[in-house]
């Protein structure tokens, strides 16, 4: 997975800030089954999403391979200014990791 | 004679890069230790008391109004439905989003740090028509609400 697997929007209105995000992968559940060769496709998905603002850790999710392929998430936290950095980083269960820093606007 | 050693080589050197290719994944398999975070048997667990027993500590939920869940009446795609789980209660320390017919039913738990707001949004699979139920832990006690979608194309088989 390349560094930019993730976008992210954060908008700050009336002291509470929204933060949008979608990464790039496969999510794979380990129960479908490739069609051609009739085997099952190993399982390969996110397993653990930090989110943080300015270094603090807000959100921390875990996830199964029931999250939709290319995830989206979204979030809101109270706080943050315009300039702040918002930081997003996924480990998959091969250990696959991709992060990225985005600006509040 | 010739090309058949070419042959020969061929296969060495792709049986020698297949052992390499094997290596390398039993190395990459490795790191899934270090997430030690991630409850693997909440994750495992088939039905929904189990899970959120190994997840939240309790299987007991309390339903509230107070969690609002906004998911589509009828899911054309089960594959990508659209998800959000809203809370205006105080001191919620996790949420999760259980879809009670999947195979694995709970499918993303949350953690919330103090300045963040209860609520999460993302995108779920679902393998069939079921209710998708929104739990919320505040002040060690368990708050649930659910919502049934109705799955039009199954998400979860290939």
């Amino acid at each position: 997975m390349a560094k930019s697997s993730i976008k992210i929007r954060a908008k700050t209105k009336k002291d509470v800030t929204t933060v949008k995000a979608l990464m790039t992968h496969p999510m794979e559940t380990g129960g479908r089954k490739d069609k051609k060769t009739g085997k099952l496709i190993p399982a390969h998905y996110i397993q653990e999403v930090v989110c943080k603002h300015n270094g603090a850790t807000v959100l921390t999710a875990n996830w199964s391979g029931g999250v939709s392929k290319n995830p989206y998430v979204s979030f809101k936290f109270a706080g943050g200014a315009k300039g702040d950095s918002v930081e997003i980083t996924w480990h998959d269960n091969k250990g696959g990791s991709g992060t990225q820093t985005a600006k509040i606007k | 004679m010739s090309t058949d050693m070419k042959r020969r080589i061929f296969l060495k050197g792709s049986l020698a890069a297949g052992a390499v290719s094997v290596a390398a994944g039993a190395g990459l398999l490795m790191p899934q230790q270090v997430l030690a975070a991630w409850p693997k048997a909440a994750f495992e667990a088939k039905s929904i008391p189990d899970a959120l027993t190994a997840l939240m500590g309790s299987g007991d939920t309390t339903t509230s109004d107070k969690i609002k869940i906004k998911a589509p009446d009828i899911a054309e795609n089960g594959a990508v439905v659209p998800i959000t789980v809203e809370s205006s209660m105080e001191g919620i320390e996790s949420m999760a989003i259980i879809a009670s017919a999947n195979p694995v039913p709970l499918i993303a738990s949350f953690s919330l740090s103090g300045s963040a707001k209860g609520f999460v949004s993302t995108r779920i699979k679902m393998g069939k028509t079921g209710d998708v139920i929104g739990v919320v832990k505040a002040g060690g006690k368990l708050y649930s609400a659910s919502k049934g979608v109705k799955v039009t194309i199954g998400g979860c088989g290939g």
